[in-house]
């Protein structure tokens, strides 16, 4: 189980204010449960999205969305609706927002912030990994996440280490995530993402907020 | 002179680095620095270079200030949160450092404490912006600051990386950041470094290219294989093998770079790496 909460609405409408038609991804898993990513969800954004003037171009709600063949499966059928869109919106973990990145050649924004649980993760198949920072960065770099694909956790591009792609740590197994952020983001012509500044990360949103800590679930889950 | 009107001057100017001990035996540092002083403008002294556990940058830089040389204080955040560094930038300026290389540092497994915590917890950009924050008189926190610093910045760029739009789109970050200057990696193919310098003059912050002297060809694979954004040419690795004399060739090789490199920057950074001795002989050879 992967704890979620959706955005600040100001946020999440900075991350669309380029943008008019947007796709929306919603997950029947850890986002259902939490009340962030699932049907009555999803139709609660397109609502909101349309009295803002947006056109919702069509939605998925996934069972599994961390299940890279699962998702690929069951975004088939809606190929036409997310070509028409300039966007994703997708609402789920962190490991979600990656996996339809990594699926669709298509700029996605993270509509939720990833709680930390403190170490627990929840169902993945795939290479994505969520660190559950609490303040999700994936709008900036093209949908990976610059704290698990970068040893040093860098969020202002490549430092000096990066070699042919490859990260200087362990260059036998390791792409230089910042590579991988880079070519993406050239392929989805967004590097002025990359050009810009990120706020300084407020690592205190790392740690599992108190609330958290006095439910049943904290407990189960110990 | 310091660094800042040197650069500001117009000159071709000539830095070189340093690297403290690993205790506190500090004749070998002073030394160099004497062989150093009135060559060049400005001297570096590496923090923790490759992650390995030395004496600090700062202390160094003081004793070299101290014999009257003008210091480049490096500083990577590999070690130090944002507390730290903070504080270490004020304790500088306190101590009479202007000049701050702000680096993202090598990781820790890199080194001889590979079992270290990293930190990370700014980069080179945000501790650009850091230092330009305390200038206007608040911490990262936005509290009040009692007297503010001012600091003349310097930053990296691996001029031969490839891709190198990467490289150029976080050069221009932290130019925005705040950098007054950079130093580069050591590049070994000039017309590399001209087609980056073509990008790189646009963001108007000098830039010292970085020299390394090869000391042998083993040496070039293994910075070959080992160094990020470093590449010596395959026929530059053959000139050393077949040389009877590689220390000699390599200065020959380094004085050949600098040669072709010299009119397209604002100065070099010399990295002599053991070779610091040389580094006088090196000036001369190049006509600087």
């Amino acid at each position: 189980m992967i704890i979620s909460e959706l955005k600040p609405w100001s946020e999440i409408l900075s991350y669309l204010k380029d943008e008019g038609k947007i796709f929306l991804v919603g997950c029947k898993g850890c986002a259902e449960t939490c009340h962030t990513g699932g049907e009555a969800e999803v139709l609660e954004m397109k609502r909101r999205l349309e009295q803002e003037g947006k056109i919702i171009t069509g939605f998925s709600i996934i069972d599994l969305l961390c299940d890279k063949a699962l998702a690929r499966m069951r975004l088939t059928p809606h190929q036409i609706e997310v070509k028409a869109a300039d966007s994703m919106l997708i609402m789920s973990c962190g490991i979600g927002v990656q996996a339809v990145s990594a699926l669709i050649n298509k700029v996605t924004h993270p509509a939720c912030n990833t709680i930390n649980l403190g170490g627990v993760q929840g169902e993945w198949r795939g290479d994505e990994r969520c660190q559950q920072c609490g303040d999700c960065v994936l709008d900036l770099t093209g949908g990976i996440c610059p704290l698990s694909v970068c040893p040093k956790g860098l969020l202002n591009g490549p430092c000096g280490g990066s070699k042919n792609g490859r990260c200087e740590v362990e260059p036998e197994v390791r792409e230089c995530g910042w590579h991988l952020i880079y070519e993406r983001l050239k392929k989805l012509g967004r590097l002025d993402k990359m050009k810009a500044i990120p706020p300084l990360k407020d690592y205190s949103k790392m740690q599992p907020p108190k609330q958290l800590r006095n439910t049943t679930l904290w407990s189960l889950e110990r | 002179m310091s660094l800042r009107q040197a650069l500001k001057s117009g000159k071709f100017v000539i830095t070189a680095e340093i690297g403290p001990p690993k205790g506190i035996d500090v004749n070998n540092l002073l030394s160099n620095a004497e062989l150093l002083r009135g060559r060049v403008d400005a001297v570096n002294v590496t923090d923790q270079q490759s992650s390995i556990m030395r004496l600090g940058s700062l202390a160094s830089c003081v004793l070299l200030k101290e014999k009257g040389l003008e210091p480049i204080v490096q500083m990577t955040c590999r070690d130090r949160n944002r507390i730290a560094l903070q504080s270490d930038l004020l304790s500088a300026q306190v101590l009479g450092m202007k000049n701050i290389l702000c680096l993202t540092g090598d990781y820790v497994t890199l080194g001889d404490h590979p079992q270290a915590k990293p930190v990370f917890d700014l980069d080179s950009v945000s501790l650009l912006q850091a230092a330009r924050q305390l200038e206007q008189g608040h911490d990262l926190a936005g509290k009040e600051l009692t007297g503010s610093p001012h600091f003349f910045l310097g930053a990296s760029v691996t001029p031969g990386a490839k891709p190198i739009e990467p490289q150029l789109i976080k050069m221009e970050k932290k130019v925005k950041a705040g950098a007054q200057f950079f130093q580069t990696q050591a590049i070994f193919e000039p017309r590399k470094f001209e087609q980056f310098m073509q990008q790189a003059k646009n963001f108007n912050a000098p830039v010292l290219v970085g020299i390394i002297v090869l000391k042998s060809a083993n040496m070039a694979r293994f910075m070959n294989k080992n160094i990020g954004g470093v590449y010596v040419p395959e026929t530059t690795i053959e000139e050393l093998d077949k040389a009877q004399d590689k220390t000699k060739k390599g200065i020959e090789i380094t004085v050949r770079l600098i040669n072709e490199m010299k009119s397209m920057c604002q100065g070099i950074h010399i990295m002599a790496i053991g070779l610091e001795a040389k580094v006088p002989a090196l000036i001369d050879a190049a006509g600087l």
